[in-house]
């Protein structure tokens, strides 16, 4: 039976990854040694698959969704002559994958027709845990005499962002500040702490510094689909609708009754969230 | 020192897209430049005026992608290259960025190549490793700052629980994201003087790129279906003076099971 190589990578979301890799073939997770040059590094660890490809019967190879995957992908298929699929939502028997283009508006059901295919997975996907552990195997790829290894790392800061809140991919409810809700987020902060919520937020509401990069929701931050999304003092731009129509419910608080978040929320609010969220916090609280 | 900017004309999804019979995006309808293209174009600029440099806009598209590259000189690009050929249409990642690094080796190579962290069509970001890779440039992907000094370009990337500084030397390709600048709005001046910059098109045969080995007949992916989301109905919308408002919040979030 054919092997589904699988970038182990995050401890949260390997789990699903591998579990849909045995629905597919045979799990195999590859785990690459390195510390934190290897994001600088795509190449490398491309190269290292590409070895392991050679010498196992490989149907397919699973990355994580997200730059570093898309970019170990891209170069794996430059080095295979085969071709990557980013940010899969479901792989069929068949290999074949489905994916929403065009910001969220279509989804499209597409396969590679080369060998190995090779496909990036978004976190947080439908599939039920597999209970077999997977072989995992270990690579520590050699700093090749590519020219990605004149890239060097001068310097790390650790940031925290989270505190003791939900991570945002993996939060059952989400709520999300935008431009009309701060530069004070206490309101989202004591809805968010009732609801046992994730916070995130919008491009606007990071540029202005209210919210981490790391908690951005939309077209260049992060894409998720919570059962809740409530949306505070977002008005709702193609962008941020492509990184959370997905969404199960969403209730939107806006100031502005013409804003677009209305079009696309199961409840509206027209009011201040100053006001409102409290309210509700209170209201959770209470039951 | 040269910079070549790559950008990318895209549908207005806003507006309305299609797709052919061959499940393939009509690219020749209402469209833009790439609104994520604007900021590695404000970056070349900001570099230009700093260390004095030419910078060529470069895009691959049908005759409507001028548009894209017209924005461009618009944005301070000095010249723009139009890459242009009847062949390139259904072309894949490996083929764009095959076709890119023919083009960029026929100007003559560049000290900085720049592009953006992606495009509002696909969003794949497969394009700037795959080109610095073939061009044997190393690549500097996600900068959310930028900064060139003595040869060597020095990036901020930021991932979920840290910031890292990279650094390449020269020459690189950078990919820009929309936390490195805030994009200046053309001048009327600087549209007026647009239109007199030159932007040159290239065919395969003057990049000597064998046609076989791009469009649809070379592309590795298959589409076998696409379908519309259909659009989410809107709720119920209420006033927050109303007394019903929190009482709707908690059905909703008891309805589902949330609470």
């Amino acid at each position: 039976m054919s092997e589904i190589l699988t970038l182990l990578d995050d401890p949260a979301a390997d789990q699903e990854r591998l579990a849909l890799a045995g629905t597919l073939g045979v799990a195999v997770g590859v785990r690459v040694v390195g510390g934190a040059e290897l994001i600088a590094r795509p190449g490398t660890v491309a190269r290292a698959l590409a070895h392991l490809v050679a010498d196992r019967p490989v149907a397919a190879v699973i990355l994580p969704a997200g730059l570093f995957g898309a970019e170990v992908g891209s170069l794996l298929a430059l080095v295979l002559g085969s071709a990557v699929i980013t940010d899969v939502i479901a792989i069929g028997r068949d290999l074949t994958a489905t994916k929403a283009i065009m910001a969220g508006t279509a989804r499209s059901r597409a396969r590679v027709s080369a060998s190995p295919a090779i496909f990036t997975v978004q976190a947080g996907i439908d599939v039920a845990p597999s209970g077999a552990p997977a072989e995992v195997v270990e690579i520590a790829p050699d700093s090749a005499e590519i020219s990605e290894a004149r890239v060097e790392v001068k310097g790390v800061a650790e940031r925290t962002a989270l505190g003791n809140r939900p991570d945002l991919l993996s939060a059952n409810i989400i709520v999300s500040a935008g431009r009309g809700a701060g530069p004070d987020l206490s309101a989202i902060e004591e809805l968010a702490d009732a609801l046992g919520a994730a916070v995130g937020g919008s491009r606007a509401a990071v540029d202005a510094g209210w919210v981490d990069p790391s908690l951005q929701v939309g077209q260049t931050g992060k894409t998720v689909s919570p059962k809740l999304y409530v949306a505070a003092g977002i008005s709702g731009a193609i962008q941020h609708q492509a990184g959370m129509r997905g969404s199960a419910l969403i209730v939107a608080v806006n100031e502005d009754p013409d804003a677009p978040i209305f079009e696309v929320a199961d409840l509206g609010i027209v009011g201040d969230l100053a006001e409102v969220l409290p309210a509700a916090a209170a209201a959770v609280r209470g039951l | 020192m040269k910079i070549i900017v790559l950008v990318k004309y895209v549908p207005d999804i806003e507006a309305g897209y299609r797709f052919n019979s061959a499940r393939r995006l009509d690219r020749t309808g209402e469209g833009l430049l790439n609104q994520l293209d604007e900021y590695p174009l404000e970056e070349a600029r900001r570099l230009a005026l700093e260390l004095g440099a030419e910078v060529v806009a470069l895009t691959m598209g049908p005759d409507e992608a001028e548009e894209a590259a017209r924005r461009a000189l618009q944005m301070g690009a000095d010249r723009a290259v139009h890459v242009l050929d009847d062949a390139l249409e259904g072309s894949d990642a490996v083929a764009t960025s095959l076709v890119l690094a023919a083009a960029i080796g026929a100007l003559g190579g560049a000290d900085l190549i720049l592009c953006g962290a992606g495009s509002a069509d696909s969003t794949t970001s497969l394009i700037p490793v795959q080109l610095a890779a073939r061009l044997q440039i190393p690549a500097l992907t996600g900068a959310a700052s930028l900064t060139v000094s003595n040869q060597v370009a020095t990036i901020r990337r930021d991932q979920d629980t840290r910031s890292l500084e990279l650094t390449a030397p020269l020459p690189a390709l950078v990919s820009v994201t929309d936390k490195a600048n805030e994009p200046a709005y053309p001048s009327a001046k600087a549209v007026m003087l647009a239109r007199k910059k030159p932007v040159a098109v290239l065919d395969l045969e003057e990049l000597e790129v064998d046609p076989a080995a791009v469009g649809p007949g070379a592309a590795k992916v298959t589409v076998m279906e696409i379908e519309p989301v259909p659009p989410r109905a809107g709720g119920q919308v209420l006033e927050a003076d109303s007394d019903d408002v929190v009482a709707a919040f908690v059905s909703l979030l008891q309805a589902n099971a949330l609470i």
